[in-house]
């Protein structure tokens, strides 16, 4: 009972990183029908900024942790979400009107290059961070496997919910929300009523690196290494996590990043490790055979 | 004809500036922690060097770049001539002369002939501009003129294809074919025939494939141990490696094919990752990371190339009585990669002309309809995947053979994005689009080996600037296989 609650602890908690950056995906997907499939390298360089900034302040000495916190966090979201614009405007506007393709070519072309442009200014080695949140809760002490429940864990999912808020307001409220649910129903349709699509897309973009990005910070926090290759893994299955969720929907891809959490941390707790990634594309390849929707979205259907 | 021009694009020079401000305040912004400071591993944590310099060189690099594109496109080319013909001539000098990095922009050569290059072709653009007044090209006049190299290209393909095999059959034989050489162009061959066989996939019967490595893999990994396990040789294991892989093929398209487009194609890198994994943690069988090495070489009927001969009968040379020289295997070596992609080219263009091949190229097209008219959707994208896996495995037990080691770290997701954009690059469907992409993004990089770091950042580079001019690839020439003309019977 304990081992299983732990498990569930740690399950929901990566799965929540999961899921923040698996909006980016569907929420671009859902408008120019694209896998951006550098979005995997955005989180990457989220977490390094991350790290970059909190070394920084440790030079500086501010050592209060909810202002430092606080810091990196501000300063990984601006620097990261100029990353995702400059990448929509870079590889993706030039081909807005292209065959789908190009613009998957330009996208894998774009995160061998932020992976090599990483590696190259930051070196190829994996870096550590000092942990900066320690101590939690524990619980069924006097059973045979005692649950931590950390309070870095405690933070992660209280961000993870709070922005999730605060981007379901601005999706549902705001007049940049509405401009992307119009985009997302007809792209041409919008531009015809006086939506400016290009700069919709971009906000898009720049929304997506932001939560890529606190993902990355609490990927950091979590696991307290990093390298550059950590964006190719934690894409796949965050977009796995998108087409679990039904891609398009923003509570699906929340949702399926809690699943694909949830299975990675059981099956790595219960199977094996090893074969942990295995699970997960084998669940897509599933999924994907018997409701190619995905758990939460609309049924696709093709015209003539 | 200037002066109306100049009339029409009066140039706003504070719009400019304040353009060109923003460009550099971003690049500022982009850079300033990646590029600003490099953490270094120390003792008891994390070391920070600064790059200040670095990132202040690239800004006012993109400033004055944004300024003189935006003076270009208003049509006043002389100062940005001036001042680009400048700054390149100081720029190479500095670079050739060799000495006082103080005034270089950066630290690293390769980023300051970058530069230097970047400079020469913007002073080119603006000499141009200069001589030409507003003659430029417009991007639909250049990507029509494109379409029409790519066109001709196409219908030339007749005697430009014996003339490429001749070159191609004569290359061991010039003077100054070295084995570095000889290595590159067998690299490149073995990357044309993945290109071929996914172009069966990709550019045919238009089914997105991102984890064709996975058929590399089946085929490296059977032939190995095939060869290792039961002592076969590499002509007995080639046909069951291409065998196998096309299994492998028919295993994954069969419940997976249905789906359409990028659904797919995450399917297809799933898989392709399951089989990388697979092999790195089955230890027994495959020995995980350490690999699989000792994979016999290939033999030329029955005789190997080696220096000394079996006790029991002839090597090559001692056979023809030849004198022993160690470049002959990798002559061999490079005709069997030419030999397997020459059939992988005859197969694919022999079976566009065959009913299935036509199917592929309408489904292509309009699934929908071919449902209609009787065409099984699944059943026909099945062969197609069959058929490039089947060349997947060939190219993989060549691989196996060339190398003589195998390892999961060759069959990562990088080969299979490579492989892809071979295609697409090259203009998909074409055949020598292929070869040429091929040779562009496998041997360039090769030949400039020594840059090392930097190469993969080209290749990224290179496939966005790419695609972001040529949209449709390089030779990107659609015509369909057959047609109704108005000029006679089909063809």
């Amino acid at each position: 009972m304990g081992y299983f609650l732990q498990q569930l602890i740690n399950g929901l908690t990566l799965g929540m990183i999961y899921g923040l950056i698996a909006i980016g995906y569907t929420m671009v997907y859902g408008i120019i029908g694209m896998i951006n499939f550098a979005h995997g390298e955005i989180f990457m360089i989220g977490a390094f900024i991350a790290f970059i900034t909190f070394v920084v302040l440790g030079l500086v000495g501010i050592g209060w942790v909810p202002l430092a916190l606080l810091i990196v966090l501000l300063a990984t979201m601006l620097l990261t979400s100029v990353y995702g614009w400059a990448l929509e405007r870079v590889a993706y506007r030039p081909l807005r009107h292209s065959p789908r393709l190009a613009a998957l070519i330009t996208a894998i072309g774009m995160s061998i290059f932020l992976q090599n442009y990483v590696q190259l200014l930051q070196g190829a080695r994996v870096k550590p961070l000092q942990p900066v949140i320690t101590g939690g809760m524990r619980f069924l002490e006097g059973g045979e496997f005692a649950v931590t429940f950390s309070f870095l864990q405690m933070l992660i999912i209280f961000v993870t919910l709070g922005l999730m808020a605060g981007f379901t307001l601005i999706i549902h409220r705001t007049a940049l929300g509405r401009a992307q649910r119009a985009c997302q129903q007809d792209l041409g349709m919008a531009s015809l009523v006086g939506i400016d699509v290009d700069r919709t897309i971009a906000l898009t973009f720049v929304l997506g690196a932001t939560l890529a990005s606190v993902a990355g910070l609490m990927f950091l926090l979590n696991y307290g290494v990093i390298d550059f290759y950590i964006g190719f893994l934690a894409g796949i299955k965050a977009f796995t996590a998108a087409v679990l969720g039904g891609i398009g929907s923003v509570p699906g891809a929340m949702l399926g990043g809690l699943l694909i959490g949830l299975i990675e941390a059981f099956w790595s707790a219960y199977f094996s490790v090893e074969y942990k990634d295995v699970a997960v594309f084998a669940i897509l390849i599933l999924v994907l055979i018997f409701r190619p929707t995905g758990l939460l979205g609309r049924p696709d259907v093709e015209k003539v | 004809m200037r002066e109306a021009a100049a009339r029409a694009l009066a140039f706003d020079l504070a719009g400019a500036l304040k353009d060109a401000g923003l460009v550099a305040g971003i690049v500022v912004l982009l850079t300033i922690a990646l590029v600003g400071f490099r953490t270094q591993d120390a003792s008891g944590g994390a070391a920070l060097s600064y790059r200040f310099e670095d990132v202040f060189a690239v800004a006012a690099l993109a400033f004055l770049g944004r300024l003189a594109v935006a003076l270009l496109r208003a049509h006043r080319p002389r100062p940005v001539l001036g001042a680009s013909v400048l700054f390149a001539l100081a720029l190479t000098a500095l670079l050739l002369h060799g000495a006082e990095t103080r005034l270089l922009p950066f630290a690293s050569a390769p980023f300051n002939w970058t530069i230097a290059i970047a400079a020469w072709t913007l002073s080119a653009r603006a000499a141009w501009l200069l001589w030409h007044s507003a003659s430029e090209l417009s991007a639909e006049a250049r990507d029509a003129l494109m379409d029409r190299i790519g066109a001709r290209v196409q219908r030339s393909a007749g005697f430009l294809g014996p003339l490429l095999l001749v070159a191609a059959v004569t290359l061991p034989f010039l003077p100054w074919a070295d084995r570095r050489l000889l290595d590159i162009a067998t690299l490149v061959l073995t990357y044309i025939l993945l290109g071929w066989g996914l172009n069966i996939v990709v550019g045919l019967a238009g089914l997105l494939d991102l984890g064709y490595v996975a058929f590399y893999a089946v085929g490296a990994y059977s032939y190995a141990l095939l060869a290792l396990y039961f002592d076969l040789g590499f002509w007995t294991c080639l046909p069951l490696a291409g065998i196998l892989a096309a299994f492998a093929g028919i295993l994954l398209g069969f419940p997976v094919l249905r789906l359409r487009g990028d659904y797919l194609a995450i399917v297809t890198l799933g898989f392709g990752e399951i089989i990388r994994i697979i092999l790195l943690n089955w230890y027994e069988f495959t020995r995980g990371p350490d690999g699989l090495s000792g994979i016999p070489r290939p033999t030329f009927f029955g005789l190997p190339i080696t220096r000394t001969p079996p006790e029991d009968g002839h090597s090559f040379h001692s056979f023809f009585g030849l004198e022993y020289s160690p470049i002959d295997r990798v002559i061999f070596l490079y005709y069997l990669a030419l030999a397997l992609a020459l059939i992988t080219n005859f197969v694919t263009l022999r079976i566009r002309k065959l009913p299935v091949g036509r199917a592929w190229e309408a489904l292509r097209e309009d699934e929908i309809a071919c449902r209609s008219l009787g065409v099984h959707p699944r059943n026909t994208k099945l062969t197609a995947f069959a058929l490039g896996a089947m060349f997947g495995g060939f190219g993989g037990s060549f691989f196996a053979t060339r190398q003589g080691f195998v390892s999961p770290e060759s069959f990562t997701f990088l080969e299979s994005a490579i492989i892809l954009a071979i295609v697409v690059l090259g203009g998909m469907g074409s055949q020598i689009g292929v070869v040429l992409a091929a040779i562009l993004l496998i041997g360039l990089p090769e030949v400039f080996r020594e840059l090392n770091q930097y190469r993969m950042l080209a290749f990224g580079m290179a496939m966005v600037a790419i695609m972001v001019w040529r949209p449709r690839g390089l030779l990107a020439h659609r015509d369909p296989t057959v047609r109704l003309s108005d000029h006679g019977p089909p063809r």
